[in-house]
């Protein structure tokens, strides 16, 4: 049997407004091993959330999954009927979101919420089901379990809830935990916490693990392999070593060097020039163009190939052709 | 990292032959902008304006309100009655002119017309009292909307001023000017309504001959209970407005950036408050509209001969049976007059509210 | 449903109910007031001194209203009388106010409460109806219907109504003490309300749903149907809730004009013409009477309010 959980392929989405088709998946692809932890890390608006949200198939009513595959221990998930989507939400994949405040239903305890999540799909019910549900707050780390299923969110702290939801998500033991921005909205000592819960969830439950960020921090520690997408597509992906070490796209290379080096105060901090693409029109050539330093004319016209840079890492940029073109010129 | 595999690697994936030279020149500053199409930018204003006007019916209910004002104020020139005139013939009382339905003439005006006089038609009939019926709607409909509008005014003025008052003041003034305002909020405005209106309209004497006079004690009644009562949720509005601007990180961003008080006022306090203002009184009219004919209804609105929709309604309920018409005339106009402010509010609160989801 | 400690809890509840009954007392007090000495604003005195009328009545007025004393006297003595139900007499036919209101208030009562009930039931479910078919036909019906109605004042309605269905089709009788029929003076009193609840529901249903618990609900795999009925509409009750209380004083002014054109003898209909018949004291009476039970409806529906949303701070 193959260790492939997942494979989205080719992956196009777009939500159709008043104001036109917004195209916010591109063509994107990628492989999620059985236990793999895989980031991927893009601005707002990169289509890094819509990617996760159309594997779930819980895109807004104006959103639609218009090209690409999603396979799903080989079967198509966009093919699959709503009944059996919401027989795989929850059970084989879960996710959770970035604002625990909202994403939590305000009338109803928290018990009462996770309870449901485990009566979905499982036969516990009842007495039985509330002890899983006790088991569920205590392994996230949470005290006084009893006391808290009676409690409303909005009586929990920012970090509690988000380790409610973690726990909500992960009732059902899925094969898939989908994580869309889980520190953003928290402070960042919570953060920490947050990150390492996942990280050990991870390492004893086994499940596969989706890490959706901005931020390059978060990544860096927990995955072993990272998609860095732009303008719904994929820029380059490999390791977590490659893409840090051994950048090969432009947009990459940008992130990086905007991060603030503690260790050296006196380094200038280098942003990414220009605003973040309009989704409504898609510049022809490559997403990216308009903010990169070196781009060429190619890249006005060209949508960039990606290409195999080595056994871990892909790159769809023109500078990497560049460079290769110029060795074959300087023969 | 060493570059010989990696070239190996991707000349094995592309042709490289067919690159040329020119694919790796940098490309320039202005054709990298030309990528970028950001959509065009455009003022609050005009952007409001255009989804206003795309909107079918805020469209339709502007222009069916022209109509109305159009007709109201065309009508008095065209129509030779006059509203409180008693129709009549040749200088003679014309007594058979009662109830006639729509379109028709009394006998005497008959006998009128065939001697070769030239008589302007009864569009609506005339009511129970002789008098031209159409005259009467038209003015009663310009009534109605006189009081809907001034008053939604004076609700305007009289809520902003408290409102801004107490939202710039804040502290000890601020706690009292809204207690003030709480103890209003939770009084029965409409029992309240009547039983002003019942005293004011007994109590109220004008110099005679002046326009508070011309006007009549019950219609200056009406505008002193709306003036007293109705200001208090324009005033929390406003009041609302002002606290919410004043802490406002927007406008905190601007001052530091040392952008002048006026142009802070003008950029980024006014076409937030306005939106609301528009909308609320656009939202106000109708009802001032509606609760003055209700209370014409009962009888204690505008007073007789002056006609306003409410009252004509209620005075066609005698005579319901044999004159329909009476009533279905005005009853038509409220409703159409309502339904437009209605639909035309929220049509503004769509273009300009700034803060609904889309 | 509160989970703090639970004799805190309820110490916190206690303590923020009777503050909203003192506030509701100091409001029905100053409404008394207001109605009291506006009415001893008229020129000539609530008791029409400059009618003629006999020495009996003057007589009887002054000993029942104690006219000879200073006014604020009269008025303190003019609350202790209602406290204990004496409303006083009628100007207009002598008759005790408090068996009037007695022998019509239930009738209005059974008129507004069933009017309420078909409002607030009916304008929950359209417009709950129309969200969820939000574009397609039911909901283009359901809008154009509500906006309609929200824009026919009740008496027009009402008058309409009556024409065609007791006049002109003759299907139904007009109300009277032998056949009541209360048919259509409900519709016409319960439509404005109902449609702007339709209104009102079909929005806080859209603004639930497109809330992030929602989204949450979905990921679960919770059902569509679930996803409706229990975590929406729980949330998209809460505005309805809201509004009932002002509802409840609409469906008071409204039963006025629907009792007078229906010629239904409620206390609506009395009012009406005690204003007209310039009776004050009848006038006087029934204000406190009909604004004590909007106070005390506001405050039945404060209460309710901050049972069913737990968020609200009790304070």
């Amino acid at each position: 049997m193959s260790d492939i959980l997942l494979s989205v392929q080719d992956l196009h989405t777009s939500f159709f407004t008043d104001a036109g088709e917004v195209q916010a998946v591109n063509g994107v692809s990628f492989d999620l091993d059985r236990g793999e932890i895989l980031g991927i890390v893009g601005e707002s608006g990169s289509g890094k959330s819509v990617t996760a949200y159309s594997i779930m198939q819980i895109l807004a009513d104006t959103g639609r999954v218009v090209g690409g595959r999603i396979l799903y221990k080989g079967q198509d998930l966009s093919t699959w009927s709503e009944k059996q989507m919401q027989s795989f939400r929850g059970k084989n994949c879960s996710i959770i979101f970035q604002d625990p405040m909202t994403s939590l239903n305000p009338v109803f305890t928290i018990g009462n919420q996770m309870r449901e999540a485990v009566v979905l799909h499982t036969e516990r019910r009842g007495a039985e089901a509330d002890a899983r549900v006790k088991e569920l707050i205590e392994l996230v780390g949470i005290n006084e379990a009893e006391k808290r299923m009676k409690q409303y969110p909005f009586e929990l702290s920012g970090g509690m809830r988000q380790r409610i939801m973690i726990a909500m998500a992960l009732a059902c033991e899925p094969d898939i935990l989908i994580a869309d921005e889980p520190t953003t909205a928290l402070d960042v000592t919570i953060q920490a916490q947050i990150l390492e819960l996942i990280q050990s969830l991870q390492k004893k439950m086994g499940m596969a693990v989706i890490l959706v960020t901005h931020d390059l921090g978060v990544i860096a520690d927990m995955c072993d392999n990272i998609v860095v997408m732009y303008g719904g597509r994929i820029c380059e992906r490999g390791t977590a070593r490659e893409i840090f070490y051994n950048p090969k796209h432009e947009y990459t290379k940008g992130l990086l060097r905007s991060i603030p080096n503690v260790n050296n105060m006196k380094k200038k901090l280098v942003p990414i020039s220009g605003t973040p693409i309009n989704m409504l029109n898609l510049p022809k050539g490559c997403a990216f163009c308009p903010r990169c330093g070196s781009a060429m004319k190619i890249c006005l016209t060209q949508v960039p190939q990606e290409l195999v840079i080595n056994d871990e890492h892909k790159a769809a940029c023109w500078i990497n052709v560049r460079d290769a073109y110029e060795e074959v010129q300087a023969k | 990292m060493n570059d010989i595999p990696k070239k190996n690697i991707l000349s094995a994936q592309l042709d490289l032959s067919r690159f040329s030279d020119e694919a790796f020149v940098p490309a320039t500053e202005d054709e990298k902008r030309q990528q970028d199409v950001m959509s065009e930018s455009t003022t609050f204003f005009k952007d409001g304006m255009r989804k206003l006007f795309k909107n079918p019916l805020a469209v339709g209910s502007l222009v069916l309100l022209a109509v109305i004002l159009i007709t109201i104020i065309v009508a008095p020139m065209v129509v030779p009655y006059r509203y409180e005139e008693i129709l009549s013939v040749n200088g003679k009382r014309d007594k058979g002119a009662k109830n006639l339905a729509p379109f028709t003439y009394s006998e005497m005006e008959q006998r009128y017309i065939d001697q070769g006089g030239e008589r302007f038609p009864h569009i609506f009939g005339t009511d129970e009292q002789c008098r031209d019926y159409f005259i009467r709607v038209v003015y009663g409909t310009r009534i109605s909307l006189f009081i809907g509008f001034f008053a939604s005014i004076i609700v305007l003025i009289i809520g902003m001023l408290y409102g801004s008052i107490s939202g710039y003041m804040g502290g000890r003034t601020d706690l009292i000017m809204m207690r003030i305002v709480d103890i209003i909020y939770s009084l029965p405005d409409m029992l309240m309504i009547i039983l002003l209106k019942v005293v004011l309209d007994e109590r109220l004497n004008f110099p005679p001959g002046s326009l508070l006079d011309r006007m009549g004690t019950s219609m200056v009644s009406l505008f002193i209970v709306f003036g007293l009562l109705y200001w208090v949720g324009m005033a929390r509005l406003i009041r609302g407005q002002i606290l919410s601007i004043k802490e406002n990180e927007y406008v905190l961003a601007a001052r530091s950036i040392g952008a002048k008080p006026g142009r802070i006022i003008r950029r980024h306090i006014l076409p937030n408050c306005l939106s609301v203002i528009i909308i609320s009184t656009a939202l106000q009219i109708p009802s001032a509209i509606f609760t003055e004919s209700f209370l014409s209804f009962i009888g204690i609105g505008v007073k007789a001969p002056m006609p306003s929709l409410g009252s004509l309604a209620n005075a066609a309920r005698e005579g319901l049976q044999s004159y329909p018409y009476k009533l279905v005339f005005p009853a038509i106009i409220i409703c159409l007059i309502v339904l437009s402010l209605n639909l035309l509010g929220d049509g503004l609160r769509d273009a300009f509210d700034p803060k609904l989801k889309r | 449903m509160k989970s703090v400690d639970n004799r805190e809890g309820s110490i916190i509840v206690a303590k923020y109910i009777i503050k909203r009954v003192l506030l509701a007392v100091v409001t029905v007090f100053i409404i008394c007031a207001i109605t009291f000495f506006l009415m001893h604003a008229v020129p000539g005195g609530p008791f029409n001194k400059e009618k003629a009328l006999s020495e009996a009545t003057i007589a009887a007025l002054n000993a029942r209203y104690n006219l000879d004393k200073p006014l604020v006297e009269q008025f303190l003595l003019y609350l202790k009388n209602l406290l204990h139900g004496d409303f006083g007499v009628s100007l207009k036919n002598g008759r005790e106010i408090g068996a009037i209101i007695g022998e019509s208030f239930p009738i209005s009562a059974r008129l507004g409460i069933s009017a309420m009930i078909v409002a607030l039931f009916f304008g929950t479910v359209f417009g709950s109806t129309a969200a969820l078919m939000r574009n397609k036909l039911p909901d283009r019906l359901i809008v154009f219907f509500s906006t309609l109605f929200t824009a026919v004042p009740s008496f027009i309605l009402a008058t309409l109504l009556l024409l065609v269905f007791c006049i002109k089709l003759q299907w139904i009788q007009v109300w009277s003490a032998n056949s009541q029929n209360y048919l259509l003076p409900i519709i016409a009193l319960s439509a404005y309300p109902m449609a702007y609840i339709t209104r009102l529901s079909k929005t806080s249903m859209l603004d639930a749903l497109s809330q992030d618990y929602i989204r949450t609900a979905r990921a679960k795999g919770v059902s569509k149907f679930k996803m409706i009925f229990k975590h929406a509409l729980r949330n998209s009750l809460i505005p309805v809730i809201t509004y009932a209380g002002p509802q409840i004083a609409y469906i008071i002014t409204g039963s006025m004009v629907i009792e007078t054109i229906f010629t239904i003898g409620g206390l609506g209909s009395k009012f009406v013409s005690a204003i007209n018949n310039r009776d004050y004291t009848m006038i006087m009476a029934t204000t406190i009477f009909l604004a004590t039970l909007m106070v005390i409806a506001n405050l039945i529906c404060d209460l309710l309010y901050k049972a069913v949303d737990p968020r609200i701070k009790l304070d």
